[in-house]
């Protein structure tokens, strides 16, 4: 690990002060953080730690029928928090698919939103990448391209966004609250996460210093609660990053589809909510057919970026019918044992068969 | 830049003095400390070696850095026994259904089960403690006595809080 000075907020007015600082970099439960410095593939000179800042710790009303989530809520205890669990069951499910017991017991939401990618060629400091180095180049394209993208991408950078508990928020509208040097601002989560294009560094739209204070869900996003999942293609059965993932929420009127939401996971360098698929759903009665129809709309404009992970395109396509499959059939009273798992017994739904 | 630091562990107050923030919780036990019972695996968060318990959560001592805990209650494996000796149910568990072989990994599939036990989300199912504990690996792949000695450490406990 680089050397760096180290200094603990006691305000979000002093974070954001100190974090001013050129080279400085906000410290929360440091999983990724920490990670990547011990690769030097990040050397931040100064780390601002706000692990204590006050108030950021909670799960609350947002007034307007929504729920805030602040920036410092670990990730467990937002999984497994009742009333949330019960409101938003694909975010829960999403969060518990995600990286092990121990690290969700650490992770924080913030630091979640701000994980950067896992491509292999990013942590490896002797490749060229241009998010590491701008113009250096990309080591990935036209290398061992697996799980890079399929949507998105640019020939800058073909790089994924990991996080699983970002999908679900992004079909939920989910709301980030910002603080800066500039005051106060809001941005949606849809918005939050920047495509490579040509800056490839940029990956969300916060300006140095900004912080991240907490998240809100506007009221709707609790009308899917009945009929909500996450379901995530690892190359491993548990502990594993997403190859492919699916947040799928439906809400039913009268057998038919009120509303509904899908984004998937592991496709492009962020969320990607596919509102070509949503529209697809709209006024039908759910079934095979709508949700095939869904799935085509929402991978239509796919693109792979390699020969090597062409085959997402088609295992999103199908993780697409399945996981709307599963929504359909409800959301389950309790989360299954390995959440978001395409292998669990409880996921084989009446008609969750490949077609 | 010295940074004093103090750490409840195993019970016991600790005051430390570090001349630089880079120290992980991990390296502030093992190499200050001497509390070697938690083990540098892939010192990454990828295989568990590490996990202690932090104000009772199961956590990666790797990916955390000390100064940040400053505070802290820490659990290792040297506090999970009695002062006497008698060893923790978890502990008897793994012994009585061989969860080891080279034992390397074993103090942090302890910790961890007992983080696990804790949190209460598994109970007695299979299924359930094989994923909550799937950021422990065992390269001997003792698994089969590891699961059958959570199961029983669990049911064990639970009676106990019963009584
Ligand atoms: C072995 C392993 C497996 C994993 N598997 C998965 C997985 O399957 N799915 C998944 O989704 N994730 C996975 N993760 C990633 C994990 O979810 C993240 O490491 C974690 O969420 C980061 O949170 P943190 O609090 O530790 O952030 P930190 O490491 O402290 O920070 C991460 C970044 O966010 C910035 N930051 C933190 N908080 C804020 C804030 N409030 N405002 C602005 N910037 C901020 C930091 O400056 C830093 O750049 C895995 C991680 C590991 C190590
Ligand atoms: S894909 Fe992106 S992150 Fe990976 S090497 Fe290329 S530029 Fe870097």
């Amino acid at each position: 690990m680089n050397r760096f000075d180290y200094s603990r907020a006691a305000s979000v007015a002093e974070a954001v002060a100190a974090a001013a600082r050129p080279g400085a970099a906000y410290l929360a439960a440091g999983t990724n953080l920490l990670d990547l410095m011990k690769g030097a593939v990040v050397t931040p000179g100064h780390l601002v730690d706000i692990t204590r800042l006050p108030g950021l710790d909670r799960i609350e009303p947002s007034g307007d029928g929504g729920v805030r989530i602040g920036a410092l809520v670990r990730n467990s205890d937002l999984a497994h928090d009742r009333d949330f669990a019960r409101a938003y069951p694909a975010v829960a499910e999403a969060l518990l698919s995600g990286a092990s017991a121990q690290l969700r017991n650490a992770a924080t939401v913030g630091g979640n939103l701000m994980q950067r990618t896992r491509c292999p060629y990013f942590y490896d400091t002797a490749s060229p990448c241009n998010k590491r180095t701008p113009g250096a180049g990309c080591a990935a394209i036209g290398g061992a391209t697996r799980l890079h993208a399929v949507a998105g991408w640019s020939e800058h950078c073909i790089a994924t966004h990991p996080s699983d508990f970002c999908v679900p928020l992004a079909a939920l509208d989910a709301i980030v609250e910002i603080e800066g040097p500039g005051g106060a601002r809001t941005v949606p989560l849809a918005d939050f996460h920047l495509l490579p294009g040509d800056t490839p560094e940029r990956e969300s739209v916060l300006a140095p210093g900004e912080l991240i204070v907490a998240l809100r869900l506007p009221p709707e996003a609790a009308g899917f609660s009945a009929h909500a999942r996450y379901l995530k293609v690892r190359d491993r059965t548990s502990y594993a990053f997403a190859v492919v993932s699916a947040a799928a929420m439906l809400r039913l009127d009268g057998g038919r589809i009120a509303d509904g939401r899908l984004a998937l996971g592991g496709l492009a360098l962020k969320p990607w909510r596919v509102k070509a698929a949503e529209a697809a759903l709209m006024g039908r009665a759910p079934g095979p057919e709508v949700f095939k129809e869904a799935a085509e709309a929402a991978l239509a404009e796919a693109k792979p970026s390699g020969e090597a992970n062409a085959f997402k395109v088609e295992l999103a396509r199908r993780i697409v019918v399945r996981a709307l499959t599963l929504a359909a059939a409800g959301t389950p009273e309790r989360l299954p044992a390995l959440p978001a798992s395409p292998f669990a017994a409880s996921s084989f739904a009446p008609g969750a068969a490949h077609g | 830049m010295s940074i004093p630091l103090r750490l409840t562990v195993n019970g016991e107050p600790r005051d430390l003095i570090l001349e630089d923030p880079r120290v992980t919780l991990l390296d502030a036990l093992r190499e200050r400390l001497h509390l070697t019972g938690s083990k540098k695996g892939c010192d990454r968060g990828q295989c568990g070696a590490c996990t202690v318990l932090v104000d009772g959560r199961r956590i990666n001592a790797c990916l955390a850095l000390a100064v940040s805990l400053d505070g802290a209650e820490i659990t290792t494996i040297e506090g999970l026994a009695a002062r006497d000796g008698g060893l923790h149910p978890v502990q008897a568990a793994f012994i009585a259904h061989d969860g080891f072989q080279c034992g390397f990994c074993t103090p942090g599939q302890i910790m961890s089960a007992v983080g696990l036990i804790r949190e209460g989300q598994a109970g007695d199912d299979p299924e359930r403690i094989r994923e909550g504990m799937s950021g422990n690996l065992c390269r001997c792949g003792a698994y089969a006595g590891i699961l059958e000695a959570v199961r029983d450490a669990s049911s064990d406990m639970q009676r106990e809080e019963a009584a």
